[in-house]
This record gives C-alpha cells, structure tokens and sequence, in this order.
C-alpha cells in the first residue's frame, strides 16, 4: 500500500492532551468506520517512525481524514502530532487499513460499542457513519474515562445521544466522576456490563477497543452474561505505538 | 502504561495490516488463519501481536504459538509463515483496504 500525502485543514483540542487533527487527503480512496491508517514522520536525517491511529470521521465525499491522537509523556510521535503540528502542514499516510474491526451499514443488528479512554476513536466513527447514513441500527454505547475533563468528542456524542433514533450512552468514570454521579468512580465491572449493554439474547455485535488490559477486561464481561466469543471484535492499543 | 501491566502488552494483528500491505495485495487482517499448533482458526485482527522487536511477531489467541513473524530489513524482508497451515481471504467483499 503507497504512502499518501494529507494536508491538515483543521486542528481541534478534545481535551488537555489529545487533539484531533482533520486531513485532506487528494487522492484518499475512502473508508469504512473502524479502520486504522498509520502515520510515518520522517527526519531531516532519514530517520523515521510510523504508529497507528484510527479515523474518527465517518466515511464522506469531502476525501477528509480526521485522526484524534492521545499525547504520551514520552511518546516520539505523539508529542509533535498534538503540540508542533500546524494548519497547512503535510503528513504522510498508509491507508485505511483493516476489514474485520469495521462496521458497515448494511449491518443491521443491535451494536454494543465498548470505550476505554482513546479507545472511543473507531467507535466514534460508526457512531457518525451511522448517524450520516441515516442507519436505524440500535447503537448502544459504554465509555469507559478516567474523569469528565478525558471525554473525547463531548458535544457530539450529547447530540448523538439525545435526537431522535439516538445512541443511548452511559459513561463510566475511572478515578473522578460528576458530582451526584449515581455510580462511584471504578473500572467497568459486571453489574455494569449487565445493566448497560444489550442482552446477550438481542445477539449483539461488540466492539471492544482500548488499552489491552481494558479490552481483556471488557471482553471477557461481555462473555460472562452470555455473549458469543466470536461476536466480539476488540482492537487494543498499547504503549508500543503511541496509540492503538 | 504502568509495568505491572507488561504480560498485557500485545496488540492484535490488525496493528500489523499497514506493514503487511507491502507484501500482500489483499487485507489480511479479515483473513482467517489456522495455527499449525492447536488448529484453532481465527481472523488473523485477533493474533496476538508483539511488536517489541525488530519485527512483528503474531501469535494465536487460543495457545500462543508464534503464527507470522515479519522483519523488514535495509534491502530484503523476511516472512516466516511456517506456524499457520492455512490463510483463508475472503475474495467476495470489495477490497477497503
């Protein structure tokens, strides 16, 4: 697969350390929601690394690619996409990538997204793709963030969440909630599971993406009240590439 | 991420898709591949993938036994397939990838 050459059009803050970066890409091929493109930096002196992110823009005519990157403390990547990074710089992409982490519209079955922090990227992107395409598909959403201010996509996700035909959302705060918050801060545990997300009977499909001590976690909940292994697709991420 | 979560530390095959779309023409990452160990067939998405090396190395997400490795060299890459006995594409859908 060739390397191609995207533009930054726009960059928005999600929060104090990830940023979202909006691409257009001339001779972008499109994609499907949940795919992954990766991004090489290359130095002055040859020297160059590439990491995976996933797309956070539903597929569209506009040939733009919207990545959401996570800055690490120590990241050799992720620091320059969401602190040096400028409007009208160039970056280079392979891409989209992956045909088994995907949702596509013809899919019509009850779909349970499970978020743990930056794991919300792909999910995100199904939930505009299905918001775009006009998809009655029955979206139900777990995110899992370490506290209010970590909620990546805030206003959307409200909007999303409140029409008509909307995704029905819960959140899961790790370390801090929300004053009266009805659950105290805590990882996703059973009760959780069993309350928020589809019956195992509706035969949901699960996509499950986050750090991979998250997705085993989540993955193997969803499997405890009743969920078919092979229902549930899981992308982890982990330190080794800056994101996913 | 904190150490005590380093036996955690894999990804899934489908971090390897951009890597191996310089070998194959078609996504491998929907592929199903049978480990040559346990027999277990799976998508090659669900592999564990280790990428704290030179190369990548997958490894089945039944028994753990190495699948691919994949090390990309200044002139020659080099592909060891021999722990998978069978790599199933799906030739139907529109290649996306």
């Amino acid at each position: 697969m060739m390397w191609r050459v995207g533009t930054v059009v726009a960059l928005h803050d999600e929060t104090a350390t990830a940023r979202t970066i909006a691409l257009k890409v001339p001779d972008w091929p499109g994609h499907i929601a949940g795919q992954h493109v990766d991004v090489r930096l290359t130095a002055s002196d040859g020297y160059s690394a590439v990491r995976s992110y996933s797309i956070a823009s539903a597929p569209n005519a506009e040939k733009r690619v919207e990545l959401t990157v996570e800055r690490l403390p120590n990241g050799e990547v992720s620091p320059y996409l969401t602190q040096e990074l400028a409007v009208g710089d160039r970056l280079e992409l392979r891409g989209p990538i992956g045909g088994w982490f995907v949702w596509r519209t013809q899919q019509t079955e009850p779909i349970q997204l499970v978020a743990g922090g930056s794991g919300i990227v792909p999910l995100m992107a199904m939930i505009r793709w299905r918001a775009s395409t006009g998809s009655t598909a029955p979206f139900r959403l777990l995110y899992s963030v370490r506290e209010p201010g970590a909620v990546f996509y805030r206003d959307d996700l409200q909007a999303l969440s409140d029409r008509d035909n909307k995704v029905t959302l819960t959140y899961a705060y790790t370390r801090v909630a929300p004053k009266d918050w009805s659950r105290p801060p805590g990882r996703i545990d059973a009760a959780l599971i069993a309350q928020t997300t589809w019956p195992s009977n509706l035969s949901p499909t699960c996509y499950v993406c986050g750090p991979t001590s998250f997705v085993e976690s989540a993955a193997g909940l969803l499997t405890a009240i009743g969920n078919n292994p092979d229902k549930i697709r899981t992308e982890r991420f982990g330190p080794t590439g800056d994101r996913k | 991420m904190n150490s005590h979560t380093y036996e955690y530390e894999y990804l899934d095959g489908n971090a390897a898709g951009g890597e191996l779309s310089n070998i194959f023409t078609m996504d491998v990452t929907a592929a199903k591949g049978q480990c040559a160990h346990c027999g277990a067939t799976k998508r090659f998405a669900e592999a564990h993938l280790y990428m704290q090396a030179p190369g990548v190395v997958a490894r089945c997400a039944v028994c753990e036994h190495v699948i691919l490795r994949f090390v990309k060299g200044r002139q020659r890459a080099f592909l060891d397939l021999s722990g998978m006995t069978c790599l199933i594409l799906d030739t139907s859908q529109p290649q996306e990838c």
